[in-house]
């Protein structure tokens, strides 16, 4: 299983959560909304739950707080069976954060974010010390946002306030549904970005529902593919599903493009970039096609004092040029280390040479990535999926008690 | 940052202005009311109606009808309307609001006389009448105010480990009160304004200027508890609003 951070005390470290042969029948249906359902959700990582509306992921994730309670079968946090634990004292312990952040409009950033904290019975001084921690965590700055109330935040800061009431008591666990459905596309994606960040820094055990499949497969280490019928269809890893859908509804659910999702899971640090001929202001043009010639390169970097590149001549450019000036092109193609080989594809594209330019924090020129580096990993990521033996955790619909083997493909 | 912060300035500032005009105008009222009973040439009858100790201790009496009414029915009501919000006992909030509907529906005039025969000539019969008129305004405010929390914000509060019990205190009601306090204003105009008709039963309150004026033809005297009663209601009225401007929770 995965490693979980040591470093904090029991009950907030991230823990594996099990659902085993739970059922939900609401009365008054003739089937169960979930069926013997058999879920690991290992520490630590985001297990995202998709499917169509009505297929049970959200039943799912709210039996896991028990705010519906299931009509049988056993749920396990760590070690600890808490399917008897009393509903309010089990949910204090686990974060919740629903569409729209949920935030209470009679009460500032700060009550929200406390409420948690003041039900466990923390010190006043440690609630506002953690309400701090928690807005630089959500990268709202805690001096001017503490004292607002929801309605002066915009939608995203919202749910970002969402997020930070969620985590205030270090809950091992993070129970999200659907949070960022209802805020405009750019917003969403920050908040995504966000949130991979967030749990870089606090590694929590999140369980998300989303309908959204780009969603998951952007924040997921694992996926859970509901069908209709409330039976899980596939429990992989992105990769895995997008390369070898269990079935037609799988990969009906995918929609078209799987290769270019594939190109979201992989980043522009994961790959061998590009050398390219790099050159600075003041430098003799003559010079420097010289060097462009015989590296058998098309195009010079032109990078100013701290590796930045400003511009990205042609040989035909560079042939006119006496010296290399300090002029700087406003519209280079660039990407960040972190972005997707999606997000670099789409530069390039953009671009008229058929390449980018890879930069880190700095803005420092690190390395170009093109067309060919692209194929070259998606190739590379087809087979990795094919050999790789990367177990799975559980997850089955069956109550037979066979399911706790490993399922092979 | 892209998704910028709405800081809104809210729109008390007009409210604030609303305020202190419709008090204005009632002071202005009051003043020319007294100018005219000072300065009129009225008969001794009409002087004796219209002294001030006379009127004080009318309005008095309209008053402590209109508070007793109001305060039995923000007791019963408020909690009612609370218990019929929750789930038990939602299913009886049709038939109770049948009741109450009923009791606004039918005309006060009525209820008063016929309480009357029932309870006697009293201040309480007045006030029993009083509080059946009221009380559907104040229950029906109640419980539309609890329903209209967003349901995703009691689920935020269970999903925190907050109890019902809880929620209902620290996220329903505190969000419920804008609405609860209109449906409270609008009870006590509608108290105001009824209480006149106790003197009906020998109950008291201002109506006693007006069946005088009508019964000894002294219209000064009929016009001078109209125009009292109309007063006391707008100021109570002013009473109330101040109170929602102030009691509004912050950050709605």
């Amino acid at each position: 299983m995965s490693a979980t951070n040591t470093t904090q005390s029991n009950d907030q470290a991230s823990r594996t959560i099990l659902l085993d042969k739970v059922t939900k029948h609401y009365p008054g249906q003739l089937k169960p909304a979930v069926d013997g359902l058999m879920l690991e959700i290992p520490a630590g990582k985001i297990v995202m739950l998709v499917g169509p509306s009505g297929c049970g992921k959200t039943t799912t994730l709210k039996m896991i707080n028990r705010l519906i309670e299931p009509t049988s079968g056993r749920i396990m946090l760590g070690d600890e069976d808490v399917t008897d634990l009393d509903g309010d004292k089990l949910r204090r312990r686990m974060g919740y954060v629903i569409q729209a952040g949920g935030l209470f409009p009679h009460m500032t950033v700060a009550a929200n974010i406390a409420i948690v904290p003041k039900m466990l019975g923390w010190s006043k001084d440690a609630i506002s010390k953690r309400i701090d921690e928690l807005l630089d965590l959500v990268s709202l700055d805690p001096a001017l946002y503490r004292d607002r109330y929801p309605k002066e935040l915009s939608g995203g800061q919202q749910q970002r306030v969402g997020v930070a009431r969620a985590l205030a008591a270090e809950p091992p666990v993070l129970l999200m549904d659907e949070p960022f459905g209802a805020v405009d596309p750019i917003t969403r994606q920050r908040l995504q970005d966000e949130l991979i960040r967030i749990q870089e820094e606090v590694q929590k055990t999140i369980v998300f529902v989303t309908h959204d499949f780009d969603e998951a497969v952007k924040l997921g280490d694992l996926i859970v593919i509901f069908g209709e019928d409330g039976q899980i269809v596939q429990y992989d890893s992105p990769e895995r599903i997008l390369a070898q859908p269990a079935n037609d509804f799988v990969a009906d659910f995918i929609g078209a493009g799987a290769g270019l999702k594939q190109l979201t899971l992989a980043r522009v640090r994961d790959v061998q970039l590009a050398d390219p001929v790099t050159a600075s202001p003041g430098e003799k043009g003559a010079d420097v096609l010289a060097r462009v010639q015989q590296t058998n390169h098309d195009y010079v970097v032109i990078t100013d004092g701290r590796g930045r590149p400003i511009s990205w001549l042609s040989r035909r450019q560079l042939s006119r040029l006496d010296t290399i000036d300090k002029s700087k092109n406003p519209d280079l193609p660039l990407v960040a280390e972190g972005s997707t080989l999606n997000d670099a594809l789409d530069a390039m594209l953009a671009s008229r040479l058929g390449a980018a330019l890879v930069t880190n924090r700095s803005k420092a020129l690190v390395g170009m990535i093109t067309f060919d580096i692209v194929m070259k990993s998606i190739n590379q990521l087809r087979a990795d999926v094919q050999t790789a033996d990367d177990e799975s955790p559980v997850g089955t619909n069956t109550g037979s008690p066979e399911v706790s083997e490993v399922p092979n493909d | 940052m892209i998704d910028t912060p709405r800081r809104e300035v809210a729109a008390s500032g007009t409210t604030g202005r609303s305020l202190i005009i419709q008090l204005a105008a009632i002071l202005l009222a009051l003043a020319a009311f007294a100018i005219w009973v000072a300065t009129a040439n009225l008969s001794s009858t009409e002087r004796a109606t219209l002294n001030s100790s006379a009127l004080l201790a009318y309005t008095g009496e309209h008053l402590a009808l209109t508070f007793v009414s109001i305060i039995i029915v923000l007791t019963i009501t408020i909690p009612l309307g609370i218990l019929l919000t929750r789930r038990p006992f939602v299913r009886a909030s049709g038939t109770i609001l049948a009741i109450a509907n009923f009791g606004q529906a039918a005309p006060i005039i009525g209820l008063v006389v016929l309480l009357a025969f029932w309870l006697g000539f009293t201040f309480w019969t007045a006030v029993v009448a009083l509080v059946a008129y009221a009380a559907l305004p104040v229950l029906r405010n109640t419980m539309i105010g609890i329903q209209s929390v967003d349901a995703q914000l009691v689920e935020a509060g269970r999903g925190m480990g907050m109890s019902a019990t809880s929620v209902l205190l620290r996220v329903e009601l505190p969000l419920a009160v804008p609405v609860m306090l209109s449906g409270i204003r609008t009870a006590l105009v509608l108290v105001v304004g009824s209480a006149t008709l106790a003197t009906f039963i020998g109950a008291g309150g201002l109506g006693l200027l007006i069946t005088t004026g009508v019964n000894l033809f002294l219209p000064s005297v009929l016009v001078s508890g109209a125009l009292l009663v109309a007063l006391l209601a707008l100021f109570i009225d002013w009473l109330g609003r101040v109170f929602e401007h102030y009691a509004r929770p912050k950050g709605l």
